[in-house]
């Protein structure tokens, strides 16, 4: 075996790398040392993010055609590190309190063995490595949900996690053996030159779909997201809802535009079905939340059915638009799960009439999460309104004037309940409101990391332009 | 004309400066910076405007210049969009609107706003209104556009819901809010049409009119109409719902909720006439398409028709204006609708007529918003029972919306008798039907104004705590500009600035239709006049009069009583009343359905989230044999 291949898996291996050094860190470093952790953490994340970006990219095939690392793979995976560091960044707090503050070593290995599955899973070419990479993904992911053991809820969340992905996982198993049994193969390339229709390949077919439609929470594949989101610790939830969807709704694109591209009828038509439901299902819902958590899984649901949308289009342009619509996500629903956690971390409160009269005693947390609800209903000039204007494009120009079209009407829906918490915030008064926060440093960097970024990545054409540039090569 | 970029920056600069130190300032320090900061966009406006027009037409041909372009996103190797600013004649008229309108209303609140707390954000706002309205009109292209459009949208949500601790206010701004979002959601869609199969967002581009024909001849067609219809159609759904068309007209009259000065200037002067502005900015495109043309020319008759109607049993003076405003603005649509050619000598006339009618409306009903202002200022009601009398107490303000008055009925020589003169011209040219009909509203017009003008400064004087007040002088100052400005108005050449392909247009007036029109007018106010104006004269001469005349005070009453029973129990009884319930409870009801139905369904579908792990698995397998299922049944 050829033992130089491996060096062409520079993201893994840095990553690998990074995960060993924090371990041998968290490990063996003297304990005054220990608070020092939080900052090497996001330093040493933030070097492996410039090392991936600026590395030697050139399109590679490895293993025998298992992994592929183009262009693309690398914009989607420093998506996913910027998204990562922000997450880190707002967790410090938390990770200081006292029920967490001795296992935060675990905290951040744990994320990284994650995004470390997630990598795996959207390079490569061979769906056992596919795989590998999901379930590397899922178990940490398990007990970063049970990370607040000590709290019920926590503990009840992890353990329908727990259920759930290996319930999916199984049947996403089952999906694939039936894959493999249609087509003999499990390469990409193979097996989409012999695709064939066949009963078999499209049980096979729906299967997948259904197993990483769980990943993305679309509906019917949904209903654990408002329990596990809002049973798990904050920053987890932040993190389970952008990373991990973003991944999973990359590596979907990637298998259903690659190896089942002869089917692109069905799955488009399966998808076009799913798309609706789940953002209008995710809208019905969130309107009548009232845990912010909750109400931001429901949303969040809708959010994973406009990124489909990216997926139907099947060319540069819905790949572009889905990239770029995942990394305005993260910066939007960052925003607002950091506002959201230091409310919570520092009131206990939870709920969004809670919220109320918010603007005058905490005028700065106020504005973000306005800034945050805009983009998230997609409000110009906000970053938010972009992404869904070039998702929406890339679906009119294959034609999709209906389902279009029902999107831009739920995203009155959307409009309705996120101005809801913002009226809550400005508009309502409270006898008893939140009592002025005073917010550490971590999280006022994370605050304004996330709104420069709402503000800005829309405004700021080259990074379109940019992710255009890379993605169409693929294509 | 580089400077041109200074009265877009200046506006932003205000907004960011009073929002982030406003709070410092004292009410007075923020109140006049903002007013300075528009009092030089105003002249460079006016500048710039000067400049425009004196420059030399090329073969008979006004330019669109763009001084300004910044390459933005290169969207696709095709399209791209731009950010920058367009001067053509329309957005320099539409500059001249904004700057003037908007530095009366700033030095207006001085007054007006006084005291209010939240006085720096107001003006914040004001700045930032002002700044979005002005980029809407000079965009260069028609995604630029939409941008300033939503942040228009998104401003005057701010203003509308100014008064934060008035739930009906609160209220208000949200449903101005969704409203126009639901409607630009079509502008949206069409945006997306016209984009793709044009592969341009520039206006340049899409009116030089060779994109256009590759959008026509592309021969796509989608549930019976060609791509070119719907997406026209869809961005006249936008311009409807910013310009309160019917039906999607429901939130402008709740707007009124928000202070006065912001009513005269959204929903008077500049927000609500951006929709006229859009379809004008397209309109070589719109010529394209009589079938969408026709539908434009239908929405505005009926609204037109509709709220003058409506206007005409309303008792919050505010509200009348809101209604009045509506009617107005769909006599512009309708002024673009009759058009059936760009050559403003033959078929063309409307865009004209609908632009000098944008220019001089601007102006008075902006006057009668202000002056509507001072009265409510003065007896701190918008109820008309609470009014009466008041020109004496009020001579500055009687006068001056006794003038705008007089020009929204279109009595010469005020502003309003000639642009609406023109509009009524332009649509006898085009039928007889449309004609009398638009001459029927303009008589409509007269009469609910009159009543209004009889029912705010004569009649029987309601009694008063304190004896009402004119206004101070920031307050009555810009009233007495804005009055003078629609006395003068009406004489402008404006067909020499603007017009539908920019050549020159010398405006004369057709005798026949002039005639008819200033007589159906007088008609009206007479009639007006005698239902409205008496009851406050008769007590005092049936005390003078002696017992003989008691019979001809009877007799009289006798009459007054027939035309009581006639106007209030027939036509607003059976005609208005109906109509007005039938907006209160069926249009507004249809939106509070669609609300309803919404919650209902997502509460009768909760069932699901039941948080029962075996139900979730059981969905989740369900959901993944539906699909295989259904895959297996359709191939």
């Amino acid at each position: 075996m050829n033992y130089s291949e491996f060096l062409g898996m520079g993201a893994e291996l840095s990553l690998v790398v990074l995960i060993i050094l924090l371990f041998l860190y968290d490990t063996f470093a003297p304990s005054k040392c220990g608070k020092y952790l939080p900052a090497t953490a996001i330093i040493l994340l933030t070097l492996q993010t410039l090392f991936i970006c600026f590395g030697e990219n050139t399109g590679k095939m490895l293993f025998g055609g298992m992994y592929i690392s183009v262009g693309m793979t690398v914009v989607a995976k420093v998506v996913l590190n910027i998204g990562t560091i922000l997450v880190f960044i707002q967790s410090v707090p938390w990770l200081k309190e006292d029920d967490v503050k001795i296992r935060r070593g675990e905290y951040y290995i744990l994320s990284l063995i994650t995004l470390l599955g997630m990598y795996i899973m959207m390079s490569s070419q061979n769906f056992l490595l596919f795989f590998l990479g999901l379930e590397t993904a899922s178990l940490p992911m398990t007990v970063l949900v049970a990370f607040e053991k000590y709290r019920k809820n926590s503990y009840e969340a992890a353990t329908k996690y727990l259920f759930y992905a290996i319930f999916s996982s199984a049947l996403m198993l089952l999906g694939l053996s039936y894959i493999y049994g249609a087509g003999g193969t499990l390469y990409y390339d193979m097996l989409c030159l012999t695709m064939q229709i066949s009963p078999m390949m499209i049980v096979g077919l729906v299967l997948f779909i259904a197993g990483m439609g769980f990943k993305l929470s679309l509906v019917p594949f949904h209903l654990w997201t408002a329990d596990v989101y809002q049973g798990a610790p904050t920053t987890v939830t932040a993190y389970l809802s952008v990373i991990s969807k973003g991944a999973a709704a990359f590596a979907l694109m990637v298998a259903l535009v690659t190896v089942f591209y002869p089917l692109q009828e069905i799955w488009s038509w399966t998808l076009y079905a799913i798309i609706i439901l789940t953002i209008t299902i995710g809208n019905l819902f969130a309107i009548r939340q009232q845990n912010i958590k909750r109400f931001l899984a429901f949303s969040s649901i809708s959010q994973a059915g406009y990124i489909m949308l990216g997926i139907m289009s099947a060319n540069a342009y819905g790949a572009t638009s889905l990239l770029y619509y995942i990394l305005i996500y993260i910066f939007s629903n960052i925003a607002a799960f950091t506002v959201a956690g230091v409310i919570e971390r520092k009131s206990g409160k939870l709920c969004i009439d809670d919220y109320n009269g918010l603007y005058k005693t905490n005028p700065k947390l106020s504005v973000v999460m306005m800034l945050a609800m805009f983009s998230l209903g997609g409000i110009p000039p906000f970053a938010g309104f972009f992404s869904k204007f070039f998702i929406f494009y890339a679906a009119v120009g294959e034609g999709y004037y209906v389902l279009v079209l029902i999107a831009l009407l739920n995203t009155i829906i959307s409009l309705y309940y996120y101005l809801l918490v913002v009226k809550a915030m400005f508009l309502k008064d409270n006898d008893n409101p939140i009592a002025p926060i005073r917010s550490d440093n971590y999280t006022r960097t994370a605050l304004v990391l996330t709104v420069a970024g709402v503000i800005l990545i829309g405004l700021v054409s080259a990074i379109y332009d940019s992710i255009f540039d890379v993605v169409s090569l693929a294509f | 004309m580089e400077y041109s970029i200074i009265i877009l920056a200046l506006p932003f600069f205000m907004f960011i400066l009073l929002a982030l130190a406003g709070m410092k300032m004292s009410h007075k320090t923020a109140g006049l910076l903002g007013t300075a900061g528009l009092l030089i966009v105003t002249i460079l406006s006016y500048m710039v405007t000067y400049q425009y027009f004196t420059m030399p037409r090329v073969e008979g041909y006004r330019l669109a210049l763009q001084p300004w372009n910044f390459e933005w996103l290169q969207f696709t190797d095709k399209l791209r969009i731009d950010l920058g600013i367009m001067l053509d004649p329309i957005s320099v008229m539409m500059l001249v609107v904004i700057s003037t309108v908007s530095l009366m209303v700033h030095i207006y609140s001085l007054g007006y706003m006084h005291g209010e707390k939240g006085f720096q954000r107001y003006y914040a706002f004001l700045s930032l209104f002002t700044f979005s309205m002005l980029g809407l009109v000079v965009a260069t292209n028609i995604f630029q556009m939409y941008i300033f459009w939503e942040l228009v949208g998104v401003s005057s949500y701010l203003l509308i819901g100014f008064y934060y601790t008035k739930p009906a206010a609160v209220s208000a701004s949200k449903k101005a809010f969704i409203v126009t979002r639901f409607a630009d959601l079509g502008f949206l869609l069409g945006i997306l049409l016209l984009s793709y199969y044009t592969e341009t967002f520039s206006f340049k581009d899409l009116i030089s009119g060779g994109q256009c024909m590759s959008l026509i001849s592309s021969g796509a067609t989608f549930m019976g109409a060609s791509v070119t219809t719907w997406a026209l159609a869809l961005i006249f759904m936008g311009g409807a719902g910013k310009s309160a068309m019917f039906p999607l007209h429901i939130w402008l009259p709740d707007a009124m909720e928000g202070p006065t000065p912001v009513s005269s200037l959204i929903h008077a002067a500049t927000m609500v006439v951006a929709g006229v502005f859009l379809v004008a900015r397209l309109f070589p495109i719109y010529m394209f398409d009589m079938a969408v043309m026709e539908l434009i020319t239908w929405v505005g008759a009926i609204t037109a028709l509709y709220a003058a109607i409506v206007a005409c049993v309303q008792s919050d003076i505010k509200r009348v204006l809101a209604f009045s405003t509506i009617s107005q603005i769909a006599f512009m649509m309708v002024a673009l609708g009759v058009c059936t050619s760009t050559d403003p000598h033959n078929g063309g006339l409307g865009y004209m007529a609908s632009m000098f009618h944008l220019f001089t409306h601007a102006m008075f009903k902006a006057l009668l918003f202000l002056g509507a202002g001072a009265v409510i200022h003065a007896v701190h009601s918008n109820e008309m029972s609470q009014m009466g009398g008041l020109r004496k107490y009020l001579p500055i303000t009687h006068i001056t919306f006794l003038i705008a008055c007089l020009a929204i009925a279109g009595i010469p020589p005020f502003s309003g008798f000639f642009s609406k003169d023109e509009i009524l011209t332009a649509a006898f040219a085009k039928s007889t039907f449309w004609g009398v009909w638009m001459t029927g509203v303009a008589a409509l017009t007269a009469f609910y104004m009159f009543r209004l003008y009889y029912g705010i400064f004569w009649g029987k004087e309601a009694k008063h705590e304190h004896a009402p007040k004119e206004s101070p002088a920031v307050m009555t100052i810009p009233l007495i500009i804005l009055a003078a400005i629609t006395c003068v108005a009406g004489f402008i050449p404006f067909g020499e600035f603007v017009s539908s392909n920019s050549t020159a247009y010398h405006i004369h007036l057709d005798p026949t239709v002039a005639t008819t029109s200033v007589v159906v007018a007088v008609i009206a106010i007479a009639l007006a006049t005698w239902l409205f104006a008496k009851p406050g004269t008769k007590p005092e001469r049936m005390q003078s009069a002696l017992p003989s005349l008691h019979k001809w005070a009877y007799n009289r009453f006798y009459i007054d009583n027939i035309y009581q029973f006639v106007t209030h129990k027939i036509i607003f009884g059976c005609i208005s009343k109906p109509i007005a319930w039938f907006d209160r409870h069926i249009i507004d009801g249809t939106m509070n359905l669609l609300a309803t139905v919404t919650n209902a369904v997502s509460y009768s579908i909760r069932g699901l989230q039941s948080g029962n792990l075996q139900t979730y698995v059981w969905v989740f397998i369900m959901g993944a044999m539906a699909i295989a299922t259904l895959i297996l049944i359709l191939i």
